[in-house]
């Protein structure tokens, strides 16, 4: 930027930028809000209606319905906020009070956003309440008839616990066969080559290959084969089979990324020290390889558990089997709605511990 | 027979020849510093011999024992020769105690209390005997690098390799690192050093060699190399050395 001959040590000003009261801005979050107030007002109103329609008749009801109206009343506080902050930026650089101007400004700016935020947020809550009461209330009865919720729970909890079993089995035996499946794939040296190429195609094979399909192979062929073994197991078991045969190759996939991610020179400084390569393996790198291997593990683990839901298609009587024979019996899918239910709640738990464990292996790396 | 002997090794990775047919003689209690520009071959030299990496041609004899080719039993060979890499690669997952005791246990069956009882020792002797317990990264990078040669002496080698120690070190940890050094020096500690501290090199080697393109181009004591370098190589090597004010 400097021009030919000035000299470099002439003074050199900076102009400051202008700051930016923000004001419509807030005026629009201003308007946002109370339009807010309006829709909220005119969708409580059509609940009201719809219920009415359906002689349903409750104080308590009623009540909700009006707190709920009056919720979006809360916006106009960081609206207006918003707006006198941009006011007092605006009368700051009047008064060439260019450092003031600028806090008002963003202090302006932040909330309007903040006002934007929960607008969006109540926004999108109230086009869910208008898609549950639409055509007469026709979602909430398809999904969530209560009487129907209630008398089917018993049954659905059961079924359940067909899942449960298949994916505890599954799970375990994954978590092995997936091990096992790891190390062939390390084995060092020419002469396991043919061992490695194997549990290369499996892995390949069956991550290629979606669980539904080897599930059907699995449960249906397996026993039309005649071998006795086959015959005789029950469907559970050959659906945790199928699942084992699926979620071993995950496993071992990230075992093996785990075991790799092992920087070599701690290899190199195990092997100098006189330590053989099983000595390594199990002193060395395991130990430091798995903590990074749990969480992605665990998730692998959690996708199986949803996976359970496939087994049906070999007529196994799981939780979503036997949701969808309620279902087709009364013509209503709150039963589904039951499974849905159950595997958010042991799901959830789960993906929050991942969550955890990462965090915490982060925290320690930024630590060292 | 020489202690040590390395004869026309060959060192490729792919078709990037690292090693072009180099030779060297070390003798047992002597201190030998390889100097030279990086990508030299000092580094790779040193992992030769401790078999960390294979040679493609030329033998490395150990007391007359050749310890390159074929049926060579590695393991064993790296119970008499130690090494410590420049980034000291202490194991994380361990404490200081047990990345000490580690090999002795293991690999020469030691009983842990006895372990234990030397890698203390060798702690006090360095001054580091109150962080045992402490995890390397607790550690200063000095104090890492002497645990890590600790870890080495802890299996009683007859000959230590050191891959460039100091070079990860901040300045001031440098002389901690290399005051170890030169203790172990003077108990007749059999070494192989390469290195960028020429000051270190001129006062402990007993032998200083010049490697460039992957062969020794010059090789003497370090008075000769240093004060009167015979080859051009050498002499540029030096001067640039001399200009970055490390000499």
């Amino acid at each position: 930027m400097m021009e030919s001959g000035s000299n470099s040590k002439e003074v050199r000003r900076r102009v400051p930028t202008p700051p930016r009261d923000g004001l419509a801005f807030a005026w629009g979050a201003l308007v946002l809000a109370l339009l807010l107030v309006l829709a909220t007002g005119w969708v409580m109103v059509r609940v009201k209606q719809a219920m009415t329609a359906n002689s349903f008749e409750a104080l308590w009801a009623d009540g909700l319905l009006v707190l709920a109206a009056l919720v979006p009343l809360g916006l106009l506080i960081p609206a207006s906020h918003s707006l006198r902050q941009s006011q007092a930026a605006r009368l700051a650089a009047q008064s060439e009070n260019l450092i003031a101007a600028r806090v008002h400004g963003s202090e302006a700016h932040t909330w309007a956003w903040f006002t934007m935020g929960y607008a969006g947020a109540w926004l999108l809550l109230l086009l869910l309440v208008l898609f549950f009461i639409a055509n007469n209330v026709a979602v909430g009865r398809t999904f969530f008839q209560l009487e129907l919720i209630a008398n089917s729970f018993g049954l659905i909890l059961r079924a359940f616990w067909v899942n449960v079993v298949i994916f505890l089995f599954a799970g375990v035996f994954s978590l092995l066969w997936g091990l096992l499946v790891a190390i062939a794939k390390l084995l060092p040296g020419k002469p396991a080559q043919p061992i490695r190429f194997l549990a290369t195609f499996y892995t390949d094979a069956f991550l290629s290959l979606p669980s539904i399909i080897v599930i059907y192979l699995v449960g249906f062929g397996l026993p039309l084969t005649g071998i006795g073994f086959f015959r005789n197991l029950p469907l559970e078991a050959l659906a945790v089979l199928a699942l084992t045969l699926t979620y071993g190759a995950y496993m071992a996939e990230v075992y093996r990324a785990g075991l790799e991610s092992i920087h070599p020179s701690q290899w190199a400084a195990a092997r100098s020290l006189g330590l053989s390569y099983g000595q390594t393996l199990r002193f060395v790198v395991v130990p430091q390889a798995i903590r990074r291997i749990i969480p992605p593990l665990l998730n692998n683990f959690i996708g199986m558990q949803k996976d359970t839901a496939l087994v049906n298609v070999v007529g196994v009587i799981d939780a979503f089997n036997q949701a969808r024979i309620i279902a087709s019996n009364d013509f209503n899918l709150s039963a589904v709605t039951t499974v849905a239910l159950l595997f958010i709640l042991i799901t959830v738990p789960q993906t929050r511990l991942v969550d955890r464990l990462v965090e915490r292996d982060r925290a320690r790396f930024r630590q060292g | 027979m020489s202690f040590l002997e390395v004869k026309n090794v060959v060192k490729r990775f792919g078709s990037n020849e690292v090693l072009r047919g180099i030779n060297l003689i070390v003798e047992e209690h002597q201190v030998v510093c390889l100097i030279g520009p990086s990508g030299c071959g000092k580094s790779t030299l040193l992992r030769c011999i401790n078999g960390l990496e294979e040679i493609q041609a030329g033998e490395i004899r150990l007391h007359g024992d050749r310890i390159t080719g074929p049926g060579v039993d590695l393991n064993a060979l790296r119970r008499d020769v130690g090494i410590v890499f420049q980034s000291f690669n202490l194991f994380p997952h361990m404490t200081v105690l047990q990345n000490i005791t580690l090999a002795p246990t293991q690999v020469l069956r030691m009983p842990e209390a006895l372990a234990q009882e030397k890698a203390l020792a060798l702690l006090r002797r360095i001054g580091l005997e109150h962080k045992a317990q402490a995890y390397p990264d607790q550690l200063s990078g000095g104090q890492q690098q002497r645990v890590a040669i600790v870890r080495a002496l802890a299996m009683e080698p007859m000959l230590l390799l050191l891959d460039e120690i100091t070079s990860a070190l901040d300045p001031e940890l440098v002389s901690e690192v290399l005051n170890l050094l030169r203790e172990l020096a003077r108990e007749g500690m059999t070494m192989v050093l390469a290195t960028h501290e020429m000051g270190f090199a001129k006062e402990v080697a007993s032998k200083v060699c010049f490697m460039y393109q992957g062969v020794v181009h010059e090789e003497g004591p370090p008075e000769q190399i240093f004060a009167n370098p015979q080859h051009e190589r050498t002499q540029q090597f030096l001067s640039s050395i001399i200009a970055a004010g490390r000499l």
